[in-house]
């Protein structure tokens, strides 16, 4: 078996032992659309303008933790150092990891996105899209956790990070308030933000069937920050320390 | 075959502003087990961690296996075992073991041998994280054996072990030296010394003494390593 797909498989494998973190990941964004579908309880047509964008940055949020958070482990446990005196490439142990957390982050999607359109009568145009752009987000959560891990020492630090990395991009993104509303430096703020892009793709869901242009420039762009982030946390691990 | 397994020219480590390796010189043969022997703090750590190409260096030249430490070639034929076990806690001895098994592209027999080797066979689909830390540093061990490396870098591999244990693995390391590998075991314990080929004594990042164990009762007249190493240390603070 090849570095890459070894390193996934162990991965996965220490999530399967975890089985709290496994129902966290499954059920947590099911759970949150259900609570957020019934706030607005008389109204359900926010929960339709809405509903999409929170398919999106749930598994975002999770991912985001889960990734950072193994990763700091397996830092400050020694097996990353370990790790890097092997064969294995630095590439492959983080596609190693982006591909495990792909996988995970598919489950979830496709849970959530069935209990949003079937359960909650989410109105959208293609179930499928939604699916993409979701696994898009978690893919994102997970390539951003890989490079903030570098900067945080200690578990408790990965942790404050979210909020750090989160809480501006929900902001930001368009969810709360239609960018164009904001000070003009926010508006430019949230271009560099992906979030932005996918929560715009979200909104393009509700009234389009299948992939846009809009859509696919987005995705585009979302593609684009998995890799960047994914090459720069490569290049955050080095071989040789101080 | 190399005469040399490991060549340091002028090592020199700086760690958070103390100079831990002042300029060290050091040449060890293949095929012999080397005991790395000193008090905590010495500097035996980071010898080893210059020596599996993970330690920043401020000067000298550090040559393993004919080539530069830490390089592409070199990482699949040295094997580093960390003092605390880098295992995988949340994954089981044979989960661990297949993960670096497919790192090294070792085979199905190899991981079963070095379970054997290590004597965990009644351990091996329990959760690494429920052992205990000898059984741990052990599932550890096992995953640098099965990459069948050229020169075994063991970081106090025998801390915490019974004594049958810890007399099976001394076995163990003198077995893959008789194949031609070359080990290098650092230990506090300075009774270990005399189950090695030759000795390394350091004393503040300086080799106070390389010999082996029998040439160093006799230099010394001490009637064990303890004694050794203290007629040294103090004939060192004398000069």
């Amino acid at each position: 078996m090849n570095a890459t797909l070894a390193t996934a498989r162990r991965v996965l494998q220490q999530l399967s032992h975890d089985h709290r973190s496994v129902a966290i990941i499954v059920v947590l964004p099911s759970i949150l659309l259900v609570v957020f579908r019934y706030v607005y309880n008389d109204n359900d047509q926010i929960f339709d303008r809405v509903g999409p964008q929170m398919l999106g940055i749930f598994p975002f949020i999770v991912m985001f933790l889960v990734t950072s958070v193994t990763m700091v482990r397996e830092r400050t446990s020694g097996t990353l150092e370990r790790l890097l005196t092997t064969p294995l490439k630095r590439g492959e142990l983080i596609g190693g990891y982006a591909i495990a957390f792909a996988l995970a982050a598919l489950v979830q999607s496709l849970v959530s996105s069935a209990v949003a359109i079937w359960g909650l009568d989410l109105g959208v145009k293609s179930a499928w899209v939604v699916v993409l752009f979701a696994v898009v987000d978690a893919l994102l959560g997970t390539a951003l956790g890989l490079f903030f891990s570098a900067f945080a020492r200690t578990e408790f630090q990965a942790v404050q990070f979210m909020p750090a990395v989160v809480i501006p991009q929900l902001l930001l993104c368009g969810l709360l308030a239609p960018r164009d509303q904001m000070a003009e430096a926010l508006q430019w703020a949230a271009y560099a933000m992906p979030l932005t892009w996918a929560t715009e793709a979200f909104t393009e869901a509700l009234t389009t069937t299948g992939l846009n242009d809009i859509m696919w420039r987005n995705l585009a762009i979302l593609v684009a920050f998995v890799v960047v982030s994914i090459a720069g946390a490569s290049l955050t691990l080095r071989r040789k320390t101080p | 075959m190399l005469n040399n397994a490991i060549e340091i020219r002028g090592l020199r480590v700086v760690r958070g502003g103390n100079i831990v390796l002042p300029g060290l010189d050091l040449q060890i043969n293949a095929g012999v087990v080397t005991g790395l022997l000193g008090p905590s703090g010495c500097g035996k750590t980071t010898l080893i961690r210059c020596l599996a190409g993970v330690q920043e260096i401020e000067a000298g030249q550090v040559t393993v296996l004919g080539e530069a430490a830490g390089t592409a070639r070199n990482r699949g034929r040295v094997a580093y075992v960390t003092q605390s076990s880098s295992v995988y806690p949340d994954l089981t001895v044979r989960q661990n073991l297949d993960y670096f098994a497919a790192l090294h592209g070792a085979s199905r027999e190899a991981i079963e041998q070095s379970i054997a080797d290590v004597g965990l066979q009644d351990k091996a689909d329990h959760l690494t994280g429920n052992l205990s830390g000898g059984q741990r540093s052990r599932v550890s061990l096992a995953a640098a054996l099965l990459a069948d490396p050229e020169l075994l870098l063991l970081d106090e591999p025998t801390v915490g072990l019974d004594p049958v244990l810890r007399r099976d693995l001394w076995n163990l390391f003198k077995n893959l030296a008789e194949q031609g590998r070359t080990l290098m075991v650092s230990s506090h314990v300075m009774d270990e010394a005399s189950r090695c080929d030759q000795v390394l004594l350091m004393r503040d990042g300086h080799i106070l003494v390389q010999a082996s164990p029998d040439e160093l009762l006799a230099t010394t007249g001490a009637d064990d390593m303890e004694g050794a190493f203290l007629r040294i240390a103090e004939g060192e603070e004398a000069a």
